[in-house]
């Protein structure tokens, strides 16, 4: 397989994307979003609170993707962990939805050939690692049950979303690789 | 001005005193070798090697303490990891 993400010779960063992956990535970003976006909707909340980013209303989170998406900050301490998330979480959700964004406007204005500013490399290395983490989750992915799920009937939802997956991860290496030659 | 030499002195034996607080970051099956190497690079300013092998440790022992300082300045760090999206917590040094 070629390298998802190569340099051109002026150093500029850029994917081929055929119109199946380009929705496909966007269509993520969309539900990304939508998971870990704020919730403003009927804000009856004190509004320098939220000015200042302060969330009275931070709970942690039921769902097992959200949650590893907005983790405790403290283990064994619920206290001292909702207090980091009353003062915290709502800058981690803006930041996580504004590299979802930048995916989306990025796609949005390019043809096949898809390149990236470097603020835009970290934005999609933080989306695609979200991605993951939202999917990787859902579909119950530990350190050894890889090949199991792999070897699920394709009626069964994991064994497409892993499919999904594992395109993610092929992408983010090649885009992680490229900063590690950067930085060393 | 008379105060100064004696906040100094409080401010030195407390820090003598206080265990420090460190960012631990945790494994996970889903965030890649390489990405852990690339945060630790890019934001702890490790160099490679350094980087490498508390990615090992993560790794491999499940846990690395990637820093250590105040609980404020460990409450940044563990922020900035949630961030990346790596699972880090912050605790007094044991």
């Amino acid at each position: 397989m070629p390298d998802a993400f190569y340099r051109t010779g002026s150093g500029r960063t850029v994917i081929r994307l055929d119109d199946v992956e380009k929705s496909l990535l966007r269509s993520l970003a969309a539900q990304v979003i939508e998971f870990v976006a704020p919730d403003d909707a009927g804000d009856a909340r004190d509004p320098l609170a939220i000015l200042v980013g302060i969330d009275d209303e931070a709970r942690a989170p039921d769902d097992p993707a959200l949650a590893r998406l907005l983790p405790d900050a403290y283990q064994g301490d619920d206290d001292a962990a909702m207090d980091f998330r009353r003062f915290t979480e709502r800058s981690l959700r803006e930041t996580k939805t504004a590299h979802a964004r930048t995916v989306g406007e990025v796609l949005e204005r390019s043809g096949e050939k898809v390149t990236l500013s470097d603020q835009e490399q970290a934005s999609w290395l933080g989306f695609l690692n979200d991605g993951r983490l939202a999917i990787g989750t859902r579909i119950g992915l530990t350190d050894d049950n890889h090949d199991e799920i792999a070897a699920l009937p394709d009626e069964d939802p994991r064994a497409g979303l892993l499919d999904f997956y594992d395109w993610l991860t092929y992408l983010q290496e090649s885009l992680v690789q490229l900063h590690l030659d950067d930085l060393s | 001005m008379s105060i100064a030499p004696a906040e100094r002195t409080a401010l030195s034996e407390e820090t003598v005193t206080e265990r420090p607080w460190v960012t631990i970051v945790w494994n996970d099956p889903i965030n890649l070798m390489s990405y852990v190497t690339y945060v630790f690079m890019t934001y702890f300013k490790f160099d490679r090697a350094k980087a490498e092998l508390l990615m090992l440790d993560v790794h491999e022992k499940g846990r690395a303490t990637v820093s250590s300082g105040t609980r404020e300045a460990m409450e940044i760090d563990v922020a900035a990891m949630h961030s990346y999206g790596l699972w880090a917590t912050l605790q007094k040094d044991d």
